[in-house]
């Protein structure tokens, strides 16, 4: 393979020395016949784009079973080494300002939207898609990144609440996320699928472990929109590879505070549901499960805390 | 020259390209208006900045059918995500062009550059892009599912804050799917004539905006406009009361947000170096020309001697001076009639037995200045205590217990903002439930959120601009 | 609530003449606390915006020129390296003395900055610049009580200042017991600042400087940093630091205007001034010039006086001749055109 790239550099360097005429043909049959260069899927974990650890991959192929790409196939301890990024970026993310959170949300969708035919295209080579609907979900994806953008400084508004307790004191309650959540993304939906999940996790302040559903290829390019909209490293941390693998791993690590299953109906999600419980995760079952784009889907990653006060004028 | 005496340090005007004279920017284009133009001034200098058309009757006509037009066929059928991408699309903008918009307003106002650029212009990108999350989430407003915009609002709005009052009024309206008309105040039309621009940058339909410009009688016959569903007024309250009455048993709705006589209470175990830093922002930060200033500063007798001390002290630092230099910490009067009206309350507060103090510092030979001054020995009868004066001027009453600050705070018409200095959180929160003013600030002064809801009580008008509450004001329930 | 130490609580202290003034003649422990514990509290938010709005001030042209030159006049060049040799304390001072060979016009450092057994050999490298307790020249001061932790007996703190003032130390840089202090022990900490005061003391009579270093990013809250100042003061400090330049956070701007408001009381209660040094962590010119902010805008211009404020700095020296080279030539220069120490 390497040899071939070489060769081909040095007849476009010989082209380039013709004449004008004869470079412009040349340069359409070059154009034509230019090899491209295909990128690495890797992993998404702090922030960086490693490799697996395990030095393993999966081969990913379009619908005729063509070659697209090799993606890197997770192991425990990836799974491991994203729990905590993620661990560790919790706190900034869930302490900066709403606002602000709102606004990396929002410029996710901006990026989203420059790299459409991107994501278009690996829809279509990879899920079999035809362009008008991979363009339908990628837009959509967009628009729900939107949506959320829209939520960060809102939710506190209607899901806290001033309570009018029988007594001198001041008592309010307010939305809080969880912690870091740990997700099987939606098998089916590409791009859709996941951002529903991984938004609402987003939202209020969580920090994110995914296992991609089979648009491995829409995961890393959107791990690569990520990196590159303001969001701090580690907040979201991708793991292509084997869920079945992954996921016992990640609903029983005890540093782990939510699970999100929507996607792994397929999986045994029962005893994985049991394993959360050893740690009392917040569970979040397969599909139908909670319904995406409404407040209750980014709510049940929430905790509500009291803050009692008391009030004396003396 | 000492350190103190920074050299000058100037924001340039050259990022700005005025024009000479702006028109009436009304479905989507600018027209000439059927009155006489007026100029409006530098306030630092008294040049003229531009000539702006006076709307009349028929243009006010012309800019209600507009928006009732883009309302029928445009912005009323749209869904909310999509209004919500141009608001976000006009946050964006204002994002971009925050430097540019920075130095208009200054420019036109007369206040400080440092607090358009820290202050106004941030917050006025943050209420549309607030705003544009609320398009599309309408049923959690509180209203129930489906509410409804009202339709046309007309909105007025006073001098300032300009663009960051245009934000407060167009972005929740838009976001409720209403379409609107605004008049700027006459003294600062400018930046309101730079957002038409962002308006059109950002693609926004025709006639969903329409701004004109003119003086009262303008205001006057866009609020008594038989085709206008909502209005939506920021202003004195005198003027509040006129329109009230005229709205008398229309179906118009009306929110008003009007004047204040804010009481900053500083208590004995305040944190005493950030409470002297509050009483300055609340009463120096635009030269006090805001309604919710912190006016009345109530201060518990036991350390009135050291907070005047250090209050004088630390006024005695304050730069007055050129609006576009970035080390300036106050700057003009936003116009002769208001400097007129500052030094009238002041003289009759000398008069009445007051004593004022003033910060020494020389003032410009040109434009409208007033020195930030304190009056000590007011008491609650004074008129001084009892008068907005929309000027860099604090008066300063004592108190002995909680009960005669609160009694204090609450003895006036006005109830819209009130501060407490206070290392106690139960005394804090014990005394916010008793303060009849609509936001009370503990520990700070003069913060403003798009998430959090602004306006008073009692004759400070009604109506909340921000938050959910923001969010109602411009919507009815559902059917 | 019970105090930690009730078998000490009516222990009298080590005299200490500004405590005795303001607090009475028979000073205690429990005297003490309930002085520093009824100083006003200080409220986070507050305080950080107004360090904030220092740094939006806009020192240009003349201004900054002036500033860039004040700077380098308040600088305590420093190095405090295990590794330190008379190779590198003789090369720190040569850079003292000469901070740009390009520009003679260029101030010199107030003074350096060495671990106390390197004192003899900074004194030596100085030559007749060393202002040997006189005001014209270059001070040399020393690092003592065991810097950085002050993990050590009294006699060995104290051992350790004398040895640095007989070596010809014009100040000494204590550290306090910051494990007392979080104890609420504040009269072990008095006693010490007091007793290390003492020890600065030279034979005919005169007294080293004494900096006191809070280690502020160890006393974490903006009240105890209030309260260690005005302890520091009280027990005599001549000066009071911020930071020993090995914990983070070092300095900050909020820490270092809290302690100038403190500086700034204790002048109206006494009319005594008294000094401020942050140090660690400001290495560009344009972080020292906010600091010079927030002195004029606190404190006064009297206090632009590198008598009452210094930098404790190694790289900032640098970074404000680059500044100082572009006000010069209008051109941006670059790290290869200013000298190493």
């Amino acid at each position: 393979m390497a040899t071939s790239k070489t060769t081909t550099a040095k007849a476009t360097t010989a082209e380039r020395t013709a004449s004008r005429t004869a470079a412009r043909t040349a340069s359409d049959r070059a154009a034509s016949a230019r090899l491209d260069v295909p990128k690495t899927y890797k992993l998404f974990i702090g922030g960086a784009f490693p490799r697996s650890e395990s030095g393993r991959v999966t081969e990913v192929t379009d619908a005729k079973g063509r070659f697209v790409a090799n993606v890197a196939k997770a192991s425990r301890k990836d799974a491991r080494e994203a729990v905590r990024a993620a661990r560790k970026a919790h706190p900034g993310w869930a302490g900066a300002t709403a606002y602000n959170r709102g606004q990396v949300l929002y410029r996710v969708a901006e990026v989203l939207e420059g790299r459409k035919a991107q994501f278009v295209d690996e829809l279509v080579r990879t899920e079999g898609l035809t362009a008008a609907r991979a363009a339908k979900q990628v837009e959509a994806a967009i628009d729900l990144w939107v949506w959320h953008a829209g939520w960060t400084d809102k939710i506190a508004a209607i899901a806290g609440n001033a309570n009018a307790v029988a007594g001198p004191y001041f008592n309010i309650s307010v939305p809080e996320p969880t912690g870091v959540v740990a997700i099987i993304a939606p098998q089916t939906d590409g791009l859709l699928g996941l951002t529903s999940v991984v938004a609402p996790a987003l939202v209020t302040g969580n920090s994110v472990v995914v296992v991609p559903g089979s648009a491995q290829l829409s995961a890393i390019s959107l791990a690569e929109v990520l990196a590159t909209s303001d969001l701090p490293g580690g907040v979201v941390n991708v793991l292509t590879g084997d869920a079945a693998e992954l996921a016992p791993w990640l609903a029983s690590h005890a540093d782990v505070n939510a699970l999100d299953l929507t996607g792994a109906g397929e999986l045994d999600w029962i005893t994985l549901e049991q394993s959360a419980a050893d740690t009392l995760k917040r569970v979040l079952r397969p599909e139908p499960g909670i319904a995406p784009e409404t407040p209750q889907r980014i709510l049940a990653l929430t905790e509500t805390k009291t803050i009692w006060h008391t009030k004396s004028r003396l | 020259m000492t350190f103190l005496d920074y050299a000058p340090a100037p924001e340039s005007t050259s990022i700005l390209g005025l024009r000479d004279e702006y028109g009436l920017f009304i479905d989507g284009e600018w027209r000439p208006g059927g009155g006489t133009s007026f100029a409006s001034v530098s306030p630092s200098t008294e040049r003229q900045i531009a000539m702006f058309a006076a709307a009349d009757e028929g243009d006010v006509d012309a800019a209600v059918a507009a928006a009732r037009k883009a309302y029928r066929t445009v912005w009323g059928p749209m869904s909310g995500r999509d209004r919500g991408k141009y608001l976000f699309r006009i946050a964006r903008i204002l994002q971009e062009r925050a430097r540019e918009l920075a130095v208009a307003e200054s420019l036109d106002n007369g206040k400080p550059i440092k607090e358009t650029r820290d202050a106004d212009v941030p917050l006025v990108a943050q209420w549309f892009f607030h705003c544009a999350g609320w398009a599309d989430k309408l049923d959690w407003v509180g209203l129930g599912a489906g509410p409804q915009a009202h339709g046309v609002a007309a909105q007025i709005i006073p001098w300032n804050f300009p663009l960051l009052m245009l934000s407060w009024k167009i972005a929740p309206a838009l976001a409720a799917g209403n379409t609107v008309v605004l008049k700027p105040a006459e003294t600062t039309p400018l930046t309101a004539m730079l957002f038409a621009d962002i308006c059109q940058q950002a693609g926004l339909p025709a006639g969903v905006v329409n701004l004109i410009t003119g003086a009262g009688e303008t205001g006057s016959a866009l609020v008594r406009h038989p085709d206008v569903d909502k209005v939506a007024f920021t202003g004195s309250t005198a003027v509040g009361r006129e329109i009230a009455k005229a709205l008398a048993g229309t179906s118009k709705k009306l929110t008003l947000e009007l004047g204040g006589k804010g009481a900053n209470i500083v208590f004995d175990d305040a944190p005493l170096d950030q409470a002297i830093e509050g009483i300055v922002n609340g009463i120096f930060f635009n030269q006090g020309q805001v309604c919710c200033a912190g006016s009345r500063l109530l201060v518990q007798e036991n350390i009135h001697d050291a907070v005047m001390d250090r209050l004088k002290e630390r006024m005695a630092t304050l730069r007055l001076g050129d609006p576009l230099d970035k080390n300036t910490d106050v700057g003009a009067i936003n116009s002769t009639a208001q400097l007129e009206r500052i030094t009238r309350l002041v003289d009759a507060g000398i008069a009445e037995g007051g004593e004022a103090w003033s910060a020494p510092c020389e003032l410009p030979k040109e434009g409208y200045w007033f020195a930030p001054t304190v009056v000590t020995g007011v008491e609650a009868s004074s008129t001084i205590a009892r008068e907005e004066i929309f000027g860099p001027v604090l008066s300063v009453l004592t108190f002995r217990t909680p009960d005669e600050a609160i009694a204090k705070a609450n003895n006036t018409p006005y109830g819209l903002s009130a501060g407490i200095w206070s290392d106690k959180g139960s005394r804090v929160l014990a005394v916010a439930d008793k303060l009849r003013a609509g936001v009370v600030w503990t520990n700070t002064f003069n913060k403003f959120d798009p998430a959090s809801p602004f306006g008073g009580y009692k004759e400070s008008g009604y109506g909340r601009e921000g938050g959910r509450q923001g969010m109602q004001a411009y919507l009815k329930g559902g059917k | 609530m019970t105090s930690p130490r009730p078998a000490s609580a009516s222990q009298a202290l080590a005299p200490a003449e500004r405590a005795v003034q303001l607090l009475g003649g028979d000073l205690s422990e429990v005297a003490l606390r309930q002085h520093l514990e009824g100083l006003p509290t200080v409220d986070a938010v507050g305080l950080e915006a107004r360090a904030a709005s220092f740094g939006t001030r806009s020192i240009k042209t003349t201004s900054k020129a002036a500033a860039l030159d004040t700077v380098i006049r308040m600088i305590d060049l420093t190095t405090l390296q295990g590794s330190d040799t008379r190779g590198k304390v003789r090369s720190l001072v040569a850079k003292a003395l000469v901070p740009d060979a390009s520009d003679p016009s260029t101030p010199r450092p107030a003074a350096v900055c060495v671990y106390g057994d390197m004192v003899g050999n900074a004194v030596e490298a100085l030559g007749s610049a060393w202002s040997a307790g006189k005001d014209d020249g270059i001070n040399v001061a020393a690092v003592a009580t065991a810097f950085p932790s002050g993990r050590a007996s009294i006699g060995v703190k104290l051992q350790d200042t004398r040895d640095a003032v007989a070596a010809g130390a014009d100040e000494i840089d204590m550290v306090i017991d910051r494990g007392a202090f979080l104890e609420g022990n504040y009269g072990k900490v008095f006693d010490e600042i007091v007793q290390t005061k003492d020890a600065c003391r030279r034979d005919d009579g005169t007294y080293a400087h004494l900096k006191v270093i809070l280690e502020t990013g160890e006393l974490v809250t903006y009240d105890n940093v209030r309260r260690a100042s005005w302890l520091s003061i009280l027990a005599g400090g001549d000066f009071i630091k911020t930071s020993t330049g090995k914990v983070q956070p070092a300095a900050t701007l909020p820490v270092t205007t809290l302690m100038l408001q403190v500086v700034r009381d204790w002048e109206r209660l006494t009319g005594e001034r008294i000094g401020v040094k942050p140090a660690g962590g400001i290495s560009t010119s344009k972080d020292a010039i906010k600091y010079l902010v927030a002195v004029a805008e606190t404190c006064g211009e009297a206090w632009l006086d590198p008598h009452l404020f210094r930098f404790g700095a190694s790289s900032l020296l640098n970074d404000v001749l680059l500044q100082r080279q572009k006000l010069t030539t209008g051109r941006y220069s670059g790290p290869d055109y200013v000298t190493i120490d």
